[in-house]
C-alpha cells in the first residue's frame, strides 16, 4: 500500500510524465499519468474513486482533502472493503476536482461539516462493491460457470468447484468492457475486512519521513514568493508606499498595488519579507478606526437588547415562563478565535494566457475553480487546481481568499508565484470563528423539567461570507448550529437536543467589520457552551444532580442520554474527589454525532491558573470505520477546545487586530494538556462525523467544574488567570 | 558564498549573511521538511539540529550556521527509534509541525535518553501542535526510548 503526496511524485506528476499520480479535471476525475513502464497496462476504472490495473494494484483517488483527519485512510477502507481488495495493493492518491466528488450532502466537492464519511458512506461502498460484482460477473463468464458460484477475496475471483481463481489484474480488460451495476448488493457489516478495524494511516509514514508536500512545499521552475502587506485597520486604504526603496531589496522583483494591499514578488522568501519591511506605507483610518474588545463586547451585548429575526417559535415561551415554579436568566460572552492552522495560508498560481494552474492547501475544490474562474474570466476547466496535504484545515481553508490573491499576483507578474502568508497575515487576517452573545431565560415545572426556553443571541454573520442569499430574514443558520437548524439540513440533528415544550429563538446579525467564517465545529462550540452552563444553573435550581437534570429532560434522546450514561459511569460521576478538584459535565449533538464529556479541574485561587487534569469523552457516531483516527480526532477537538477555553481571544485595537503571533495569541501546549479518554459507544444508527464534535462539549464541562471546584459561575471565556482571579474575587 | 554541511553534505549558497536559516534550507537547498510557522522562534515548527542541539531554523542568521553540522528531517534515518515510534503510535495528525516535533524529540533522547514526565513537557513545551497531537508524542516518546534500547541504538 502506498500513498501519494510525496514531493518527487507530486512534482514529477504535476510537470512531466512519470510517476503515477492523480491529476484533475478530466470529466470522470482523475487521470492517471503513467510512467514509461505502466503504458501497457489493462485498466478498469468503473467509477471516479477507483482503477485497477493489470499489475493488480488497486489505486483510489479520494476527493477530500487530507488535514490529519485521516479521510484518505477512511475513505479508501470504506471502497477496499466492499472490493475486497488486498490492501497491500491499493495505492491512495488525492484526486483531483470532478462532479463525481461532490458531496451527495453538500453538494459541492468540500471537505467541511465532519462531512467526508456520513456524506460518502454509502457511494463508496457502492463503488467498492460495483467493482467486486463486475469482477465476479467476468470471472464467471470466463470460466462459463454459474457467478453464485464463484467468491471474491483479497483481490482475487475464486471458483472453488474447479479450484480456479483469476485476480482482479487479470480481469482488468474483461471488466472494463462491462457495465457499472448501480446498486450493487453490499457485505454484511460481519463480513467486513477493514472497517471497524484499526488501521494505519496511508499518510503518516510520508509525513514523518518529511516528504509529504504541503502547500508551503510545492516548488516550480522560475517559481517567483510573493507576500503581501496588509492593512492595520479593516477597511484601510493605502495612502502612500515606497516600491522603489522596496525594488531595491536584492532579490525583489517588483512591487505593486493590489485590492488586498501592497504585494512584493522576489526570488525568494526571504526578499519578499526583506522588501516588505521597507514599503514605508501610509494608511488611512479605516471603517471603525475606534473598535476593539470592549466595544465590540459592549455592541453584541447590546444586539441582545435590539429587536432581533425570529428564528423558531413552538409553543408560547413567554407563558411558559410566566407560568413557571422557578425561573432563570444568564448572560454570556464567547469572544472572536483565530483558526491558527500551523501552516499559515499559501497557494501557488501559474497564469498562462487563458489558463491557471493552482497549487495549494484546500478545503473547497469546486468553490476555489468556480470562484478562480468566475473573478479572473477563465473557463472554469482551465482553472486546474492541485490539492496538497494541508497543515490543519479547520474551516479556514475552505474560504480560498489566498487562493485569489496567488492568482491575481501571478497574473500581474506573468510568473508562477508562491503566495505566503506570515504567521502574523495568518492571525491578523484570519476569518474569525464569530464572537457571541447570549441571554437566555428558562423555566421549570413543578418536576424539574424544562418548560420554557426564551434564547436571544447575537453573531457576526457567516453566511455574509459564503452564501448571502441563503441568509433569509435575518436568520443565518450557520451562527445558530448546536441551538437551532432548519429543516432537512444537511448537518443533521444541529439543534438544542433537550426536550423543551415552549421554545423560542431570536438572532441580531451583529454589524461589525471583522470577518468570520466556520471555525471547527462552527457555532456549535459557542452555542453548546451557554446552553450547558445554563443547564447546569438550571440543574442547581431545581436541586438536581447535573447528570440527573440531563438525562430527565432528555428522556426520549437515545443517543444523548446513551453518552451521558457511558461518560458518567467511566469518569466515576459522583465518586468523590480530592479536596479542591471540580468535575463538569456536558453533551452536544452536531454533525450527527453525540458526545459528552466530563471534566475534572483545579484552581490555584491565588495566581487564577486552572490546571484540567482529566477529560473523558463518550462518542456516538453509529458505525465507526477506523477507531484510532477517531479517537484521535475528539483528543485534538478536546485539545483544540481547551486552548479556547483558557487561552485565547484575538485582541482587537485601533479598528485592526492586535494579535499577532504565537507570543500573544497563545494556543495549548503539552503541559496544559490533560488526560484524555475517548470511549467508543458502540451504535448501529446512522452515521456521523467525527472531526468536530468533540469540540463543542469541552468548554461547558470545563466551567461547570470550575463552579464545581470553586461554587463561582464562568459565563464567559477564556478562562485567563486574570478573569478567575477576578470571578473568584466576586464570588 | 556561505558553506553549509547539511544532513552530511556540504553545500554553498549566495545568500546574504542575515537570511534566516530556515529559507535557505527551503528556498536554495529545496529541503522541504523543515517547515515555517512563526518566524519568532515561538512554535518549533521550524526546528533542526545544529551540533546535536535543536534549533529554531527561522531565528538564526545562516552566518552562525556556517560550520556547524546541520540535521533536518531528511537526514534522520527511517529507520531511526522516533521515526519508527511516530508511525507505531499514529502521533501524527495533519503533519506539518511534526518534523520539528520528531527533531525536538531526537535532540531530547540524544540529551537524556530515559527522560521522565517532567523533562519531557519542559523540552516539548517548545512545540505547537494545532491539532493536539500532544498526548501521542508522549507515547511516542515511550515507545522511541524503548525501541532505542531495544536495539541499544544511540539516538
Amino acid at each position: 500500500m502506498k500513498t501519494s503526496i510525496s514531493r518527487r511524485d507530486f512534482l514529477k506528476g504535476s510537470l512531466a510524465a512519470g510517476f503515477t499520480i492523480a491529476l484533475s479535471l478530466t470529466p470522470s476525475g482523475f487521470q492517471l499519468l503513467n510512467a514509461s513502464d505502466k503504458k501497457d497496462l489493462d485498466t478498469f476504472k468503473p467509477n471516479v474513486w477507483l482503477q485497477v490495473t493489470s499489475d493488480d494494484w488497486v489505486t483510489i483517488a479520494i476527493g477530500n482533502s487530507e488535514m490529519g483527519q485521516g479521510v484518505h485512510t477512511a475513505q479508501s477502507m470504506i471502497i477496499a472493503d466492499e472490493l475486497e481488495a488486498d490492501w497491500k495493493k491499493v495505492r491512495v492518491i488525492q484526486g483531483g476536482v470532478a462532479d463525481g466528488f461532490k458531496s451527495p450532502l453538500l453538494k459541492s466537492q468540500i471537505t467541511v461539516g465532519s462531512g467526508s464519511i456520513r456524506g460518502f458512506y454509502e457511494p463508496l461502498r457502492k463503488a467498492g462493491a460495483a467493482g467486486r460484482a463486475v469482477f465476479l460477473k467476468a470471472a464467471a463468464e470466463t470460466w462459463g460457470v454459474p457467478e453464485g458460484e464463484c467468491t471474491a477475496m483479497l483481490g482475487k475471483i475464486s471458483h472453488v468447484k474447479t479450484k480456479r481463481t483469476l485476480s482482479y489484474g487479470q480481469l482488468c480488460a474483461k471488466a472494463a468492457k462491462m457495465d457499472i451495476p448501480k446498486d450493487p448488493p453490499l457485505k454484511d457489516p460481519k463480513e467486513f475486512r477493514y472497517m471497524g478495524k484499526p488501521m494505519p494511516r496511508v499518510d503518516i509514514p510520508i509525513k514523518v519521513a518529511g516528504k509529504a508536500v504541503f502547500g508551503t512545499d510545492v516548488d516550480l521552475k522560475d517559481l517567483h514568493h510573493a507576500v503581501i502587506a496588509r492593512p492595520p485597520a479593516y477597511g484601510a486604504r493605502v495612502l502612500t508606499y515606497d516600491a522603489q526603496g522596496a525594488e531595491k531589496v536584492p532579490g525583489v522583483v517588483k512591487v505593486f498595488q493590489i485590492p488586498q494591499g501592497i504585494a512584493v514578488c522576489a526570488t525568494s522568501t526571504a526578499a519578499a519579507l526583506k522588501g516588505r519591511e521597507v514599503l514605508k506605507i501610509t494608511w488611512d483610518k479605516g471603517t471603525l478606526p475606534d473598535m476593539d474588545n470592549p466595544s465590540i463586547e459592549k455592541t453584541m451585548m447590546a444586539d441582545l437588547d435590539r429587536p432581533g429575526a425570529k428564528v423558531i417559535g413552538i409553543g408560547d415561551a413567554q407563558k411558559a415562563l410566566s407560568e413557571a415554579s422557578l425561573k432563570l436568566e444568564q448572560t454570556y460572552y464567547v469572544p472572536f478565535v483565530a483558526h491558527a492552522t500551523m501552516e499559515p495560508m499559501n497557494c501557488t498560481a501559474h497564469v498562462q494566457g487563458d489558463r491557471c494552474e493552482i497549487w495549494a492547501p484546500i478545503q473547497a475544490q469546486t468553490v476555489t475553480q468556480g470562484l478562480t474562474a468566475k473573478i479572473f474570466g477563465f473557463a472554469p476547466e482551465k482553472v486546474q487546481v492541485h490539492t496538497t496535504y494541508l497543515g490543519c484545515g479547520l474551516g479556514r481553508r475552505a474560504r480560498p481568499d489566498f487562493v485569489f490573491e496567488a492568482v491575481g499576483i501571478s497574473k500581474a507578474l506573468g510568473k508562477p508565484v508562491k503566495l505566503l502568508w506570515t504567521r502574523e497575515d495568518d492571525i491578523k487576517y484570519d476569518a474569525y470563528r464569530s464572537a457571541m452573545t447570549h441571554r437566555i431565560q428558562a423555566g421549570l415545572d413543578g418536576q424539574g423539567r424544562i418548560s420554557g426556553w426564551n434564547h436571544k443571541t447575537a453573531c457576526v454573520s457567516i453566511l455574509k461570507g459564503i452564501n448571502p442569499a441563503a441568509i433569509k430574514n435575518g436568520v443565518d443558520y450557520y451562527c445558530l448550529w448546536g441551538l437551532w437548524d432548519e429543516d432537512n439540513s444537511p448537518h443533521w440533528n444541529d439543534r438544542i437536543q433537550y426536550e423543551i415544550p415552549n421554545l423560542y429563538i431570536e438572532l441580531n446579525l451583529t454589524d461589525l467589520p471583522i470577518p468570520v467564517t466556520p471555525w471547527r465545529s462552527v457555532q456549535n462550540g459557542p452555542n453548546a457552551f451557554p446552553i450547558e452552563c445554563f443547564i447546569d444553573e438550571l440543574a442547581l435550581k431545581a436541586g438536581k444532580d447535573p447528570l440527573a437534570f440531563r438525562l430527565q429532560n432528555l428522556q426520549n434522546n437515545k443517543r444523548a442520554k446513551r453518552v451521558l450514561e457511558t461518560v458518567a459511569e467511566k469518569s466515576g460521576w459522583g465518586k468523590p474527589l480530592p479536596k479542591g478538584m471540580g468535575r463538569g459535565v456536558a453533551q452536544h449533538a452536531c454533525f450527527g454525532t453525540w458526545v459528552a464529556q466530563v471534566a475534572e479541574l483545579s484552581v490555584d485561587a491565588k495566581s487564577g491558573r486552572v490546571k484540567v487534569h482529566r477529560v473523558v469523552a463518550a462518542v456516538d457516531c453509529g458505525p465507526v470505520i477506523n477507531p484510532d483516527p477517531l479517537v484521535a480526532q475528539i483528543e485534538g477537538a478536546i485539545i483544540m477546545a481547551l486552548s479556547t477555553t483558557l487561552k485565547e481571544e484575538v485582541r482587537f485595537a485601533k479598528g485592526g487586530v492586535a494579535s499577532a503571533n504565537f507570543e500573544d495569541y497563545n494556543l495549548l501546549r503539552m503541559d496544559e494538556t490533560p488526560e484524555i479518554e475517548v470511549h467508543i459507544v458502540p451504535s448501529t444508527d446512522r452515521i456521523g462525523g467525527i472531526g468536530e464534535p468533540g469540540v463543542p462539549p469541552l468548554a461547558p464541562a470545563v466551567a461547570n467544574a470550575f463552579f464545581n471546584a470553586t461554587g463561582v459561575r464562568i459565563r464567559r471565556i477564556p478562562l485567563t488567570p486574570a478573569r478567575v482571579v477576578e470571578a473568584l474575587k466576586k464570588g | 558564498m556561505i558553506s553549509l554541511n547539511v544532513n552530511g553534505k556540504k553545500f554553498k549558497v549566495e545568500v546574504p549573511p542575515d537570511t534566516p536559516l530556515l529559507w535557505v534550507i527551503r528556498d536554495n537547498l529545496k529541503l522541504m521538511g523543515t517547515k515555517y510557522g512563526c518566524g519568532i522562534g515561538e512554535c518549533g515548527t521550524c526546528t533542526v539540529l545544529i551540533n546535536g542541539k535543536a534549533a529554531r531554523s527561522c531565528t538564526i542568521p545562516v552566518e552562525q550556521a556556517k560550520g556547524k553540522k546541520i540535521v533536518t528531517i531528511e537526514g534522520i534515518p527511517e529507520d531511526h527509534p522516533v521515526k519508527k515510534a511516530w508511525i507505531k503510535e499514529q502521533v501524527v495528525q495533519c503533519g506539518y509541525c511534526q518534523p520539528g516535533v520528531i527533531l525536538q524529540v531526537t535532540a531530547l533522547m540524544a540529551e537524556s535518553p530515559k527522560p521522565d514526565a517532567a523533562k519531557i513537557i519542559g523540552k516539548m513545551n517548545d512545540i505547537i501542535c494545532r491539532c493536539g497531537s500532544y498526548p501521542r508524542i508522549k507515547k511516542g516518546i515511550k515507545t522511541a526510548v524503548q525501541i532505542s534500547r531495544k536495539e541499544g541504538q544511540k539516538t
